[in-house]
């Protein structure tokens, strides 16, 4: 999987949880809270839906690995291969 | 053969129930619904009579937000149970007042565009803008949802802005009538939640009512995997080791669950509790009843002029008394709703409902021989119905009596006996339990004792609940 893959799936994922959002400009590199309006309750459930998805447990203290799209790759796609 | 061991048991198919079971099972946990009705919904239900179908209670679902504005209560449920908006076709209210004096002489109209509430205080009571303008800077930066915030008298923190008496009353008179178990005073985070809820959001209903949500709720539930048993209560919960370790049924079998999650209320709870809880129970149950009375007209209400207001929130004496009525009913203030009267995008109902809701008193109703009991619901439905007629248009009685297709009432009794509330106080118990946890490590509150009001407010309960106790991993 590459980091484009990763990106994807955690988009598919914000779009389902926040489908009142448009998700076409956003930015890789800049937080997710300052693009759109995600509270902890809709981190909860990125965490959660990944989980249930692919099986991809993030422990509460790398939630912060999560902030823009970019770290949410660089930190999650190393998951995804070790589970393929 | 059925499960009998599940992750998470939940007592209650009411909104706060189906909010928490729809989020259980869509991540994962094995989640069963037990409730003792055959329908669901609990204090927003629905039912049908002489070939006609009535909402329980529900006048308007508050917390309404225009589509695309986020960042409120509605936005965060629709996200949070995966709901699309347009699932529960919400219809906006046209506009609703406050009502004060004998005839109605002193008003305050709000809408669900909360400038229109900010320019009638302004108008009416240009002494206090100042007051006013920093109780509602206060209400938008108050964190009303805090699961451990200490409580706060909202008559103490109201009186430090707003002085003039008729004012606080007629913004606590809304305020008080939609959610507050508590008489005379309400917690102030309570009282920002429904400010909020009424004034800074607002009314909407779907066309067919109440029962448009809960099929939404029963269908998210069913596809996430949830598990329901209706007719079937707990009659029993029993504490082995400070926990809830076993569930007794009411046809006597038992289910063993990780987690138990009531929505029953709070001294509903603890009486379920054996051993029971029943001092702690006794010490936080509800004084505050209602009666609601329905009239089913062959017009339109706005053929009498009724068609401006969805909701009518009237008081006709010197102080606005919200407490348990020293008669079987307090007339001297009340709720009046026309549901007709919300924007149905061209869509109408197809009979004129007039609703009328009063405090009342739970123990002058509950042990009526069954004739006295008609009797007086017969008497008290025509004087609550004349008393809120005061703050409508004058109609004559005639007039009214030849529309009148049919009428219903319901009483304190009728509460107790449909949702199992102790004295029939819809709200619950005077002190809310934010956190939703009990004397036992697995069992949490849901729903009304929890403390988010309004049927939005109730769900939110659910989520809430849910995520904190069950899924949210500990740190």
């Amino acid at each position: 999987m590459t980091k484009d893959d990763c990106k994807k799936l955690v988009i598919d994922i914000i779009s389902d949880i926040a489908p009142d959002e448009d998700l076409t400009a956003i930015k890789p590199e800049i937080k997710l809270r300052d693009q759109l309006q995600l509270d902890s309750m809709d981190f909860l459930d990125i965490v959660m839906e990944l989980r249930k998805r692919h099986g991809i447990e993030v422990p509460e203290a790398d939630y912060s690995h999560l902030a823009s799209l970019e770290s949410c790759a660089e930190y999650l796609t190393p998951k995804f291969a070790t589970k393929a | 053969m059925k499960d009998s061991h599940y992750d998470v048991a939940i007592i209650g198919a009411g909104m706060s129930g189906l909010a928490a079971g729809i989020r259980l099972a869509h991540f994962g946990q094995k989640v069963c619904i037990f409730e003792r009705h055959n329908a669901p919904g609990g204090l927003n239900s629905f039912y049908s009579l002489g070939g006609r179908k009535y909402d329980v209670g529900l006048h308007a679902m508050t917390n309404y937000v225009a589509p695309g504005v986020k960042g409120t209560p509605l936005g965060k449920l629709l996200r949070q149970l995966r709901i699309e908006r347009e699932e529960f076709a919400l219809c906006p209210q046209k506009q609703s007042q406050v009502s004060f004096g004998p005839r109605g002489e002193a008003t305050l109209k709000f809408t669900n565009d909360f400038a229109v509430l900010e320019a009638e205080v302004a108008a009416k009571f240009p002494t206090q803008a100042d007051g006013w303008r920093k109780l509602v800077g206060l209400v938008k930066t108050y964190d009303d949802v805090s699961l451990d915030a200490q409580p706060l008298s909202a008559r103490a923190v109201v009186g430090r802005h707003i002085t003039d008496p008729l004012l606080t009353d007629m913004i606590f008179c809304p305020v008080m009538y939609y959610g507050s178990a508590q008489e005379r005073d309400m917690e102030f985070g309570q009282f920002v939640i429904m400010f909020k809820a009424l004034y800074l959001e607002g009314f909407a209903r779907p066309l067919d009512g109440v029962r448009v949500i809960i099929r939404v709720l029963l269908d998210k539930f069913r596809a996430a995997g949830g598990e329901r048993r209706m007719k079937c209560g707990v009659q029993q919960i029993i504490e082995e080791q400070g926990k809830a370790a076993r569930l007794v049924l009411d046809d006597g079998t038992e289910i063993t669950a990780g987690h138990v999650i009531s929505s029953i209320g709070y001294p509903e709870t603890m009486k379920l509790c054996a051993p029971a809880h029943t001092a702690e129970a006794d010490a936080n149950t509800g004084a505050l009843s209602f009666i609601e009375t329905i009239s089913v007209f062959n017009r339109q209400p706005s053929e009498w002029g009724w068609g401006d207001d969805t909701i009518i929130f009237f008081n006709d004496s010197a102080r606005f008394d919200y407490a348990r009525a020293k008669e079987q009913v307090d007339i001297r203030s009340g709720v009046i709703c026309l549901p007709n009267n919300f924007d149905f995008a061209g869509a109408q109902l197809p009979e004129g409902l007039f609703r009328v809701t009063c405090l009342a008193n739970y123990d002058l109703w509950a042990h009526l021989p069954e004739e006295q009991y008609q009797a007086d619901k017969k008497r008290w439905f025509e004087a609550a119905v004349h008393s809120a007629r005061r703050f409508l248009p004058a109609v004559d009685d005639a007039v009214l009596a030849q529309a009148q297709l049919t009428t219903d009432m319901f009483t304190p009794r009728t509460i107790r006996k449909f949702t199992g509330h102790l004295n029939g106080a819809i709200y619950g118990a005077p002190h809310k339990i934010r956190n939703g946890r009990t004397h036992l490590s697995n069992l949490y509150l849901c729903g009304t004792d929890q403390g988010f009001l309004g049927i939005v407010g109730a769900m939110l309960s659910g989520i809430s609940m849910a995520n904190y106790h069950v899924l949210q991993p500990k740190g």
